[in-house]
């Protein structure tokens, strides 16, 4: 095994891009109504149904305010994830679609990285769809919902990163069951994405919180969205919001070379 | 039209999977304008060889250059100037005939404009017009074939690589595949095919090199490998010990390979020797054929099968 060496990436990282955004434009409709039907289908049942049960404040607003920014950052997750599992495993396995790039000028690792940032790309969009709905249900209480999407960028670009490391090792599409069921679904419900997760004992909030990257997303969004910050393991607000910035920062990166180097290790033969 | 530029040369090219060697050492030269065919059964290191030269491949030993520059340093300068049509269909399912060749020229940063007016020309030039806006999934085979090959054109390549470029198409589709390769000879493309059908090779290539087992066992121009190894004329019968004694006796030279219940005779002697011998036998049904390169590749390559027999 050589030494380590950092992936030389130009701009023709784009073009991989650009090719999986003209796909996207192409079947936009099949991209679009899902991913803003399911939140207002969460929003509906949890809304007019299990709502109506919870009377009190939760951390300091409605149940429906809480769920809201869950529901974005649930998006960041599921359009980043499902895109560099399921999405790129397709490309790479059955259309061989990475092998004819690579014929030409583009080098493996920008096949990667195009990916990749197609992924938060997508992360980024669904997530905008569902904001849109958020809003719509006047959920939103801050100006800083603004930023949502640059959130949504780079929360995906971590997603992103931690899928492609699952498809450089999955021997087939079926493997997928793994991480989504292993990692994805327990996330979606215990990163303070449908109650604080101040309710959970401390040592599973340390969990959460070191260990689930949605946690972090969540916790950001809301303070976007709401303009207001659930309090964790004493931190003050502003430790908090740095905490959850430098961990999407570090594990992305950390993840991001890894991405590249796996799949430069399945694919270069 | 083959000049005298070494265009890609070759020295001790060795790659190794784990414990298996898939190419020995190998040394060769291919010249500007040439058309060199790669000959083997399968496994024999042909595509290994092609993605080295196409930088898909990293050597594990040895040295490799095209036009001049390193593979395994200036891979990006040696993929803009090579076109390569793989074994397996790769086009892109995702988009129609002329968007595959529109989006493949973008990774050359070949500008829009320039882009369409060279797809539309290949796919003139390779009858896909009508099927312009047609999904991959409407193709057939060879038109899929004829398409990858003109993908592969998109950037003006000086080398065009072609892994396999008729198999599984009917006989039509080879055809015009093979019309398509001459046509662009003419345009002074230096090509490199693999192919395991020896009747491409003998129609297409100006030199063969027979590769085994990750060696290259033999080289040169299809006619004059025939000559050397098998001659002018091959008398196929089937086995009679009476005929063939008649023929060791008359013809010294004679040499009988005995394939199952088929025996192929081989002579250096010119032609009509087997004829007087057939007089002999009215009875019989023989047949005497051109030699071809088939008969070298399988006395050359076939003596695995003899093995296992």
């Amino acid at each position: 095994m050589s030494r380590f060496k950092l992936p030389v990436l130009t701009s023709r990282v784009w073009k991989v891009w650009r090719r999986n955004f003209d796909v996207f434009l192409k079947t936009w409709h099949v991209n679009f109504l899902p991913s803003l039907l399911e939140p207002i289908l969460y929003l509906a049942a949890f809304g007019l149904g299990l709502g109506v049960l919870i009377t009190g404040s939760v951390d300091g607003g409605s149940y429906l305010q809480f769920i809201g920014p869950g529901l974005v950052a649930i998006a960041v997750m599921y359009g980043a994830f499902f895109e560099c599992t399921y999405a790129s495993f397709v490309r790479m396995y059955f259309q061989k679609t990475f092998d004819a790039i690579v014929a030409t000028p583009v080098s493996v690792e920008e096949v990667i990285a195009g990916e990749l940032l197609w992924g938060a790309t997508r992360a980024a969009i669904n997530a905008s769809i569902v904001l849109v709905v958020v809003a719509g249900f006047g959920l939103v209480s801050s100006m800083w919902v603004l930023l949502v999407p640059a959130l949504a960028f780079f929360g995906g670009l971590l997603f992103a990163a931690l899928a492609m490391c699952f498809t450089a090792i999955a021997p087939d599409i079926d493997f997928f069951n793994f991480p989504t069921f292993l990692f994805i679904t327990p996330m979606f419900l215990l990163s303070g994405t449908f109650f604080p997760l101040g309710l959970l004992p401390t040592p599973l909030q340390v969990v959460a919180f070191g260990a689930l990257p949605l946690t972090h997303i969540v916790n950001l969004s809301r303070t976007l969205i709401l303009g207001r910050t659930e309090q964790l393991l004493g931190f003050s607000t502003e430790l908090m919001l740095a905490l959850n910035v430098l961990w999407i920062v570090v594990v992305t990166l950390v993840f991001f070379l890894l991405a590249i180097m796996l799949m430069k290790k399945r694919l270069i033969k | 039209m083959v000049s005298a530029n070494v265009l890609i040369k070759a020295v001790g090219l060795t790659k190794k999977f784990g414990d298996f060697t898939a190419v020995d050492s190998i040394d060769f030269e291919v010249y500007e304008g040439e058309c060199v065919g790669f000959l083997g059964p399968n496994g024999a290191g042909k595509t290994t060889t092609v993605r080295m030269i196409y930088c898909f491949s990293p050597l594990t030993a040895g040295s490799l250059r095209v036009a001049g520059l390193d593979v395994t340093t200036q891979a990006r300068r040696i993929k803009s100037i090579v076109g390569v049509s793989p074994q397996e269909d790769n086009l892109d399912p995702d988009f129609t005939v002329i968007k595959n060749l529109q989006v493949y020229a973008r990774y050359f940063d070949i500008p829009k404009s320039e882009a369409t007016s060279r797809a539309l020309k290949l796919l003139k030039f390779f009858q896909l017009e009508e099927k312009r806006d047609a999904s991959i999934a409407e193709l057939s085979g060879g038109m899929k074939r004829r398409l990858i090959i003109a993908r592969a054109l998109l950037n003006e390549p000086k080398i065009l690589l072609l892994d396999e470029p008729t198999t599984g198409l009917d006989p039509q589709g080879r055809h015009i595949v093979w019309d398509k390769i001459r046509s662009l000879r003419k345009q002074g493309i230096t090509v490199i095919l693999t192919t395991h059908y020896m009747d491409e090779a003998a129609a297409l290539c100006d030199r063969v090199l027979i590769m085994e087992n990750g060696k290259i066992i033999e080289n040169g121009a299809p006619q004059q490998l025939i000559r050397k190894y098998v001659g002018q004329d091959v008398l196929e019968v089937e086995y009679d010990e009476a005929l063939v004694a008649t023929l060791k006796s008359e013809l010294p030279d004679v040499e009988v390979e005995v394939w199952g219940e088929q025996v192929r005779v081989f002579t250096k002697q010119p032609h009509g020797v087997f004829e007087r011998v057939a007089k002999k036998f009215p009875d019989k049904t023989l047949t005497i054929r051109n030699a071809n390169l088939e008969d070298v590749f399988l006395k050359l390559t076939g003596r695995k099968l003899d093995e296992e027999r």
